[in-house]
């Protein structure tokens, strides 16, 4: 069971939460073609390693926050408001 | 290769079982390859079978990190089926098969086929009309499904609780479904493609791939570099991983998806059990244990454990339609990592980068398809262009917006 810290209710059980997957996604400008827009919709970084990722307290504040989670141990390494800049992690690429 | 026969079993029983050779040569690693595959499991060992069996390609290497089958091939709950909901998907799968029908005198390997059946459930009246809909597009397809009542049920899964937490409204069954032995799968391939001249190259681990500009010339190993003349990943979970080495983004997200056994039990579940809305799906193995599972670990993983929450909603919802099965001790857990894309369809066949092939994106729903996948991808990699059955299946269609949303890829919701 991973022990989530939220930003707002402290650490809770991994259950409590959802996962919203990758962050830091910039939105495309409007007139970009196809190949721009399915890259923004559908290619995921998803590395091996530290992974920049969005979480929702569902079952507690309802509130969406960032973590960097490592994808193999699961660590927890960082969290971080929306809207904050991607934090440099220890053992990842910024 | 000594092909295994009633008589050789005999002449092995008379000689005290000492004289069997490897099924397959050790191979070492030559300086270049017509053909690399990048892991050796279901999916690339077919491919190589096929290449050299139906087009006489036998200048191929299959390279492994771990030893062969050891990735999700030796780690599914061993389903196949092909009761799929899009025409491209049920093309491809009943293909799959149909192949599956005859793979174990094709390989001759017993890959004990059970076509015991794969039953689908609906709890609520509007789930059944959700059910039905399936059963008629599969028919559609030209694959076999019967829609099923309460009662059908109950007389074909006797220890199923019907009108518990999650009552049974009805069903469907495709009955070619079944189970086999995953293992078998992974040693006749490997068996019959060494035969015909593949090299099978296990604990060499792919670290990187050399390029020529937009063009893979092979693979650098932990065991020195070997050349390509094309190169075809087919690694699962770590196919975003083997990627990246070619610059290239994939639309896949890694996943744990667990699978759980029960101590063996006496024969009392012939079929395999599915329930899309409890996510939980059993079977009863020729050993006798329940094999079950349940949706995957809720986000991205590259862990092979599997988390408690997950595994707590599969063995509650088991419970609930098997009261019996509350005394049975859970004898083994496991993960495997899934790579998951946008529409459960797999990723099939060249990419933007010369030479690179992809055989991907299979999800929770790969070993089903592991001859249809070989035997059209060793076709993609002979012709240079996708076999016809898995142009719809490739890379470009993001960017078009074909997109195959088949929900019944993995018969449960991930």
């Amino acid at each position: 069971m991973l022990q989530i810290p939220c930003p707002w209710c402290g650490v809770r059980d991994e259950d409590e939460y959802r996962c919203g997957g990758q962050s830091h996604i910039a939105r495309p400008a409007l007139d970009s073609s196809d190949e721009v827009w399915s890259d923004y919709l559908f290619n995921k970084d998803n590395p091996k390693g530290v992974h920049y990722e969005r979480w929702l307290h569902v079952f507690g504040c309802g509130r969406w926050f960032n973590i960097a989670r490592h994808t193999v141990t699961h660590e927890i390494l960082a969290v971080y408001r929306m809207g904050d800049p991607k934090p440099t992690v220890e053992g990842g690429a910024p | 290769m000594k092909r295994y026969s009633i008589f050789s079993l005999a002449a092995g029983a008379l000689t005290r079982h000492r004289r069997w050779e490897p099924a397959w040569r050790t191979a070492q690693p030559r300086k270049a390859y017509d053909i690399v595959i990048v892991g050796a499991g279901g999916q690339g060992l077919a491919t190589a079978y096929y290449l050299a069996k139906k087009h006489g390609v036998r200048n191929v290497a299959v390279l492994e990190k771990g030893y062969l089958g050891s990735g999700n091939t030796g780690r599914n709950t061993q389903v196949t089926r092909s009761n799929y909901y899009w025409p491209e998907s049920a093309a491809f799968f009943d293909l799959s098969l149909k192949l599956w029908e005859g793979l174990s005198t094709e390989l001759n390997f017993n890959i004990q086929l059970s076509q015991r059946g794969i039953l689908t459930l609906a709890h609520s009246h509007h789930e059944l009309d959700a059910l039905q809909r399936w059963a008629n597009a599969i028919q559609v397809n030209e694959v076999d499904s019967l829609v099923l009542s309460p009662e059908d049920i109950k007389r074909r899964v006797p220890l199923l609780r019907l009108d518990g937490r999650y009552p049974v409204h009805g069903g469907f069954i495709q009955p070619r479904g079944g189970t086999s032995r995953h293992d078998a799968v992974a040693w006749g391939y490997a068996r019959g493609a060494s035969a015909l001249g593949v090299d099978i190259i296990q604990q060499c681990e792919v670290t990187g791939l050399a390029m020529q500009g937009d063009r893979v010339t092979g693979v650098e190993t932990s065991r020195g570099p070997i050349g390509a003349g094309k190169v075809m990943l087919a690694v699962a979970g770590h196919t975003s991983v083997l990627a990246a080495m070619a610059g290239l983004r994939l639309p896949v997200v890694s996943m744990t998806l667990q699978a759980y056994v029960s101590e063996p039990i006496k024969p009392c579940l012939d079929t395999i059990l599915l329930s899309p809305v409890v996510h939980m799906y059993l079977s009863q193995s020729d050993r006798g244990e329940i094999v079950f599972g349940g949706g995957a670990d809720a986000y991205p993983s590259y862990s092979q454990r599997g988390g408690v929450p997950v595994l707590q909603d599969t063995i509650a919802a088991m419970i609930e339609l098997f009261p019996a099965f509350s005394r049975l001790r859970l004898m083994r857990q496991w993960g495997g990592i899934v790579d998951i894309t946008p529409d459960t369809t797999p990723l099939m066949g060249p990419t933007s980068v010369e030479n690179l092939y992809i055989s991907g994106g299979w999800g929770t729903g790969g070993y089903k398809a592991i001859p249809a996948g070989g035997d059209t991808m060793a076709y993609t990699l002979v012709h240079g262009a996708p076999h016809p059955l898995i142009k719809a299946f490739g890379l470009d269609r993001f960017a078009r917006g074909a997109l195959i949303d088949e929900g019944a890829a993995s018969g449960v919701a991930h």
